[in-house]
């Protein structure tokens, strides 16, 4: 049997949390497999990666090029591509990640091998290889079982997992690049970094934050006279920046931000796993829905099943009234 | 700019509840509301935008019931100018490379600069039928994009969202396939004239065997993957539900905040 390789992600000279936290999840499949867990960074002057990711007390492999200096998806699928020819590994895992979604399905296509995107438990068991992974809105669950392959081809979601103490024993070895030119057909340019507005709401204290159950911007101010009354900055749901009642720079979520207040109100909004994944950090959560089975009420700590419009109204007001 | 635009039906499940019916791998859909899926209606937003800019022509193409016709009319009212829905049960619609197969299936052979998709199907999340679709039809691809400008009718320039709001910035040579990331443009409403003019647009309806495509390599045996099972996942919540009518409940959780000292 193969080893399980897992792609540690890396950007702007980091590792990326998902990195850390497939060292979780890869030790335990690779016991129900009789395998080993290999990790595997492709870069420019890894060294204090490859370091950072041996300390997991895995054999670290490494890509390091300066043809690596910036991600780009083609050259990635072109390593891996060599790197499955060459090491046969029976799984190779990925985050499921801007980075791991951006090349994976091509790469499945071209080596003809089975592919779970956004898996968040595994298990390997009567010779099988089973993903469960999330749909219809975090209601359903789907167990996918692989067919055989010579490898699986995973990408494992953000977030599902903690990841584990860092533990001994772990190497590092240079591979030679599989990639010996530059591409013509695809160049990075650079990076553009996130809009900055006129409120930080990682720093906030409290947080009113609104979703596509807003319905229309016309309804801000039964927000805006809620966060008044608490002292509260406005956030909202990436539904509610895209629609364009919220600035972009208040959309929490993993493609916003990560957000820390003491207080998170969340009204209307579903509690996809994207913005789960930035309001976590909340201390106390109260989540207003008027759909019994929202996600979010997962990780609310108080919760109102009702229609926020008719809740909203009275709340400010008895918060005004209490607060003198 | 010659163009395709991929489109999906999908369920809103926000506010329904989903359940799971006998056969244990497909859900009751019954009682759904279906609408374009939320990032390929930015698609088709920008196929129409780039169209504007640059004069060109836009297909729509879409694996879905005889239901969806609605949803491809109304992206032709809004300036796509043809559309070929595809039907066929035999497709392991469950498996995105299945899709892509079928997609590139139908896409191959003609000529094109521009494939846009939706970078992610709101029903079930993989974020990875644009991609595979470009490998199927080997071209260039970007995937999650929030920004795309054509450079000298080449090359496009486009910015991909990455966590966090970063953007990664690449130019790619066309042909290429983008797959489009919500929040890249404000999707127009679909012109009253628009409307009366795309019920005389062609919209083929085709299976598997009108495209030429091969049903063994999109079918489930031709999948590698198999969808075992479909269950609810039992929510676990520690939250304390505040009970009553609105007000009620409204006063309760104030005396909460306050009592508590969190506001
Ligand atoms: C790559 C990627 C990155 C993403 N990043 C983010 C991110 O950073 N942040 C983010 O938020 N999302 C992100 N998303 C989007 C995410 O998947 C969801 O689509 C989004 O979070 C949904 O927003 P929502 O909850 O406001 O809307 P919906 O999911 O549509 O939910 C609306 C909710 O409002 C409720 N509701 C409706 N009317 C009322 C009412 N009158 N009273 C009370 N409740 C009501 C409904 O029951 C429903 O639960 C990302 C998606 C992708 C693909």
């Amino acid at each position: 049997m193969g080893n399980i390789l897992v792609l540690a992600e890396h950007r702007q000279g980091v590792l990326r949390d998902v990195s850390f936290e497939m060292m979780a999840v890869a030790p335990k499949l690779a016991d129900q497999m009789g395998a080993e867990v290999v990790a595997l960074l492709i870069g420019s002057e890894m060294d204090g990666l490859a370091q950072k990711m041996a300390a997991y007390g895995v054999k670290v492999l490494v890509v390091d090029d300066p043809l690596f200096k910036d991600f780009n998806a083609d050259k990635y699928q072109k390593v891996l591509s060599a790197l499955i020819d060459d090491l046969k590994p029976a799984v190779l895992m990925t985050g499921h990640t801007a980075q791991g979604v951006d090349f994976m399905p091509a790469l499945a296509v071209e080596k003809k091998l089975p592919l779970v995107a956004d898996a968040v438990s595994l298990e390997f068991a009567g010779g099988v290889l089973k993903a469960t992974r999330q749909l219809y809105s975090g209601k359903a669950n789907a167990v996918m079982a692989f067919k055989p392959a010579e490898t699986y081809l995973l990408t494992f979601r953000e977030g599902t997992v903690e990841a584990p103490d860092a533990s001994a024993g772990g190497s590092v070895e240079k591979l030679d690049s599989p990639l010996k030119e530059d591409l013509s057909y695809r160049k990075f340019v650079g990076y553009v970094e996130a809009e900055v507005g006129d409120v930080d709401i990682t720093q906030s204290e409290i947080l009113v934050a609104v979703g596509r159950g807003l319905k229309e911007d016309k309804n801000l101010p039964l927000i805006e006279e809620l966060a008044k009354a608490i002292k509260a900055d406005i956030a909202g749901s990436r539904a509610a920046t895209d629609a364009g009642w919220i600035p972009h720079d208040r959309q929490v979520g993993t493609s916003g931000k990560a957000v820390k207040p003491k207080l998170y109100i969340a009204m209307g909004i579903s509690g996809a796993f994207q913005h789960v994944a930035g309001m976590k950090g909340a201390k106390t959560v109260v989540a207003i829905n008027k759909d019994p089975e929202a996600p979010i009420f997962a990780v609310a700590d108080y919760a109102i099943v009702d229609d926020m419009f008719k809740v909203v109204p009275k709340l400010t007001e008895k918060l005004k009234e209490l607060k003198g | 700019m010659k163009m395709f635009v991929c489109i999906k039906y999908v369920p809103d499940t926000s506010e329904a509840e989903v359940k799971v019916n006998p056969d244990g791998v497909s859900v009751d859909s019954s009682r759904f509301s279906f609408d374009i899926n939320d990032a390929d209606n930015y698609a088709v937003e920008e196929s129409v935008l780039i169209k504007e800019a640059n004069e060109g022509d836009i297909t729509v193409l879409s694996i879905g019931p005889k239901q969806s016709d609605v949803m491809i009319r109304m992206a032709m009212a809004k300036g796509c100018d043809r559309a070929v829905r595809i039907e066929d049960e035999r497709i392991a619609g469950y498996d995105p490379l299945m899709v892509a197969k079928v997609l590139g299936g139908a896409v191959k052979g003609q000529e094109f600069d521009l494939v846009l998709t939706g970078c992610m199907a709101s029903d079930d999340w993989h974020m990875t039928t644009g991609v595979a679709l470009a490998e199927e039809l080997g071209v260039n691809h970007v995937s999650m994009v929030k920004k795309v400008e054509i450079l000298d009718g080449k090359k496009v320039k486009a910015y991909r969202e990455l966590e966090g709001g970063l953007m990664e910035v690449v130019e790619v040579e066309l042909p290429v396939v983008l797959t489009i990331q919500t929040g890249i443009n404000e999707p127009r409403y679909a012109p009253i004239r628009g409307i009366r003019e795309a019920q005389k647009k062609e919209l083929k309806v085709a299976n598997l065997d009108d495209l030429g495509i091969d049903a063994a390599e999109v079918n489930a045996d031709a999948s590698l993957v198999v969808l075992e099972q479909l269950y609810i996942p039992q929510v676990e919540s520690s939250a304390e539900f505040i009970e009553g009518e609105p007000d009620v409940k409204a006063e309760k959780l104030a005396s909460i905040l306050v009592k508590g000292g969190l506001v």
